[in-house]
């Protein structure tokens, strides 16, 4: 667009979601069942030993040495508690990124940003998953506690039983039936309303014009990002750090927050590309590239800061009750999760440190691109060594995980793009859209 | 030495940008603009190229890391090895902070030099400066003359056209 001038101003354009398109999203579905059928036969039958360490001659070998993973069964049959947290695990990485588009468009709204205007429609399309994802949400929890939450055993808490554990029952104030399931679906419907509501205010500006719609949303805006500064912080506890019942870290609802964030704005920047190569968003430009690309840079940095200063007081202090958790995943289960641990750093860290350190590598398509998918499946790794040594001990693996998280992702883009597609991707009456158009970084 | 310039003064930002877009395009070398905050879009006008100041700070940045583990590395695990907290001598997980601290240090303190060097915008006693209303509500634009200075006329005249509010002449002594 180098001869825009500025009397030009731009028209509403339409997203058409083709049949290729669509196909491809129930190939990425089918693909994910495939996987999913095919990891569940591997569990059950014992295939694939060497790769995940899944099959029951692997297990009796460790459980032989007689330290680190003690494996015992209760409940539910391996595969379907790694189907159960697997489940959990995709839908919390998918629900906080579908968030994140509302968090996002809100703070561009309060901090009175002009340059996002060009990629708004794309955030408040991220939040079509947020029921779906809130429904699924309960669901699982409702059927599937039991293998997930440790702490939602039949009675743990209570004095006499067999199973109570003392540390346990000391947080059944905050840690019990009833209050979590008001907290989450306090959260949920939280963040279900406010992305509704910008986006109903967003949809009437595209209609009536004026700036009434704006500050309106402003004010919405504001009072969503002091409500989210609080659920998301308690939702990190409730629906990840509460699956390592035993430990705690004052940092975790950060660093869960820091890594939706940035796979948020990589969801953004990511959908972006795609729709201007597909030859939509006429007035993007590298400079909106430029700044998401900062932004993404920025806050892969900010999660390091967060994950290092979590870990190095860990470290440092050395108490029992907070060093399980690296030790679970530093060496644990017969180092298990150690190669995880170190990809998880270098790919939500030194790949995007490295890979967009230059101007030109943040304006171009193709190294935005590669590193937006790499953050995604950086991130969706990270929420993994987050569940799966408190959940699965040693047993997880990621035939079961990948198919899951492929389901997921088919299902998020066909509701995300069918947001997409319903309104206008430039939004036409938002009073800094000329502002966006002529953004130079 | 000494140079002479002719010094246009500008009233409006827009006005100035396309002044040095007819100047540059009527091929008169522009010397420098001066305003008194950064206009958007003034460099790509100019064609003024991409500063090369970030290779700079990489490479301070990769001094004050190697500095700072090398420190580290060598005065608590070589020259006087000490065992604080049950940690190893060269515990790289608490060299971190200092590493990164110094990383920023370096960085930031060898680009302000590198740029005050290079611009020649260092503080001293005299500074030269083309018209000081550039520090406060004008928009200085300064074309180089030769020895003679017989273009000032038409360059006036360019600088007027092109809604300059006033035209000086003006010498200066580089040292």
């Amino acid at each position: 667009m180098a001869t825009l001038t500025h009397q030009e101003s731009a028209t509403a354009e339409q997203l058409v979601v083709t049949d290729g398109a669509r196909k491809t999203f129930i190939t990425i579905i089918v693909a994910g069942v495939v996987v999913l059928i095919l990891g569940i036969l591997a569990a059950v039958l014992g295939w694939g030993a060497a790769g995940h360490g899944e099959t029951a001659g692997h297990l009796g070998a460790s459980a032989g040495h007689g330290v680190g993973a003690s494996v015992h069964h209760e409940g539910s049959p391996v595969w379907l508690k790694r189907v159960l947290v697997s489940l959990w695990h995709s839908n919390v990485f998918f629900l906080g990124v579908s968030t994140i588009g509302t968090v996002f468009m809100a703070i561009n709204y309060v901090a009175y940003a002009g340059w996002s205007v060009m990629v708004k429609r794309i955030a408040e399309a991220l939040s079509a998953w947020i029921i779906p994802g809130a429904v699924i949400m309960l669901g699982i929890f409702l059927i599937g506690r039991h293998d997930i939450f440790h702490w939602t055993h039949d009675g743990i808490m209570d004095k006499g039983n067999p199973n109570y554990d003392a540390i346990i029952a000391g947080k059944s104030g905050f840690l019990n039936l009833p209050f979590y399931l008001i907290r989450t679906v306090v959260y949920l419907a939280i963040w279900a309303y406010f992305s509704y509501k910008l986006r109903q205010l967003s949809l009437a500006e595209d209609q009536l014009g004026g700036t009434v719609w704006f500050h309106k949303s402003i004010n919405a805006s504001a009072l969503f990002l002091v409500l989210y500064a609080v659920t998301s912080s308690m939702s990190a506890w409730d629906w990840v750090m509460s699956v390592d019942t035993h430990w705690y870290s004052t940092m975790f609802g950060w660093y869960v927050f820091a890594s939706w964030w940035v796979s948020g704005i990589a969801a953004i920047a990511l959908t972006a590309i795609f729709l201007k190569q597909a030859g939509y968003l006429k007035a993007l430009t590298s400079n909106h590239l430029h700044d998401l690309g900062k932004l993404m840079f920025g806050f892969s940095i900010f999660w390091t800061y967060v994950w290092f200063a979590q870990f190095m007081l860990i470290w440092y202090a050395n108490l029992p009750e907070e060093a399980v958790y690296y030790n679970q995943r530093l060496g644990g289960f017969e180092g298990h999760y150690t190669g995880l641990f170190f990809f998880n750093i270098i790919i939500n860290f030194v790949f995007p440190f490295l890979g967009l350190m230059t101007r030109d590598a943040k304006r171009q398509m193709i190294i935005m691109k590669i590193v937006c998918i790499a953050i995604l499946a950086g991130h969706w790794s990270d929420f993994y060594l987050m569940f799966m040594p408190a959940t699965l001990k040693g047993e997880s693996g990621f035939l079961i995980e990948i198919g899951i998280a492929a389901i997921f992702l088919g299902a998020f883009l066909i509701l995300f793009t069918r947001r997409l597609a319903s309104a206008s991707l430039v939004p036409v009456h938002h009073p800094f859209l000329d502002e966006s158009i002529h953004h130079t970084t | 030495m000494t140079k002479r310039f002719a010094v246009g003064i500008f009233e409006d930002e827009d006005v100035l940008l396309h002044a040095i877009e007819n100047i540059r395009a009527a091929g008169v070398k522009i010397y420098d603009v001066f305003s008194p905050y950064p206009v958007h879009g003034i460099d790509d006008a100019l064609g003024i190229e991409r500063s090369r100041l970030p290779i700079a700070a990489f490479f301070f940045g990769l001094t004050g890391l190697s500095f700072a583990l090398w420190m580290q590395i060598y005065m608590l695990g070589f020259d006087w090895p000490m065992i604080v907290g049950g940690k190893p001598h060269i515990a790289l997980p608490a060299f971190i902070p200092v590493a990164f601290e110094l990383t920023v240090f370096f960085t930031c303190h060898g680009m302000a030099l590198t740029f005050f060097t290079i611009t020649g915008l260092y503080p001293r006693f005299k500074v030269p400066v083309m018209d000081v209303r550039a520090t406060d509500d004008k928009f200085v634009m300064a074309i180089e003359l030769d020895e003679t200075s017989s273009q000032f006329p038409r360059l006036t005249q360019l600088l007027r056209d092109n809604g300059a509010s006033e035209v000086n002449q003006k010498e200066m002594t580089n040292k």
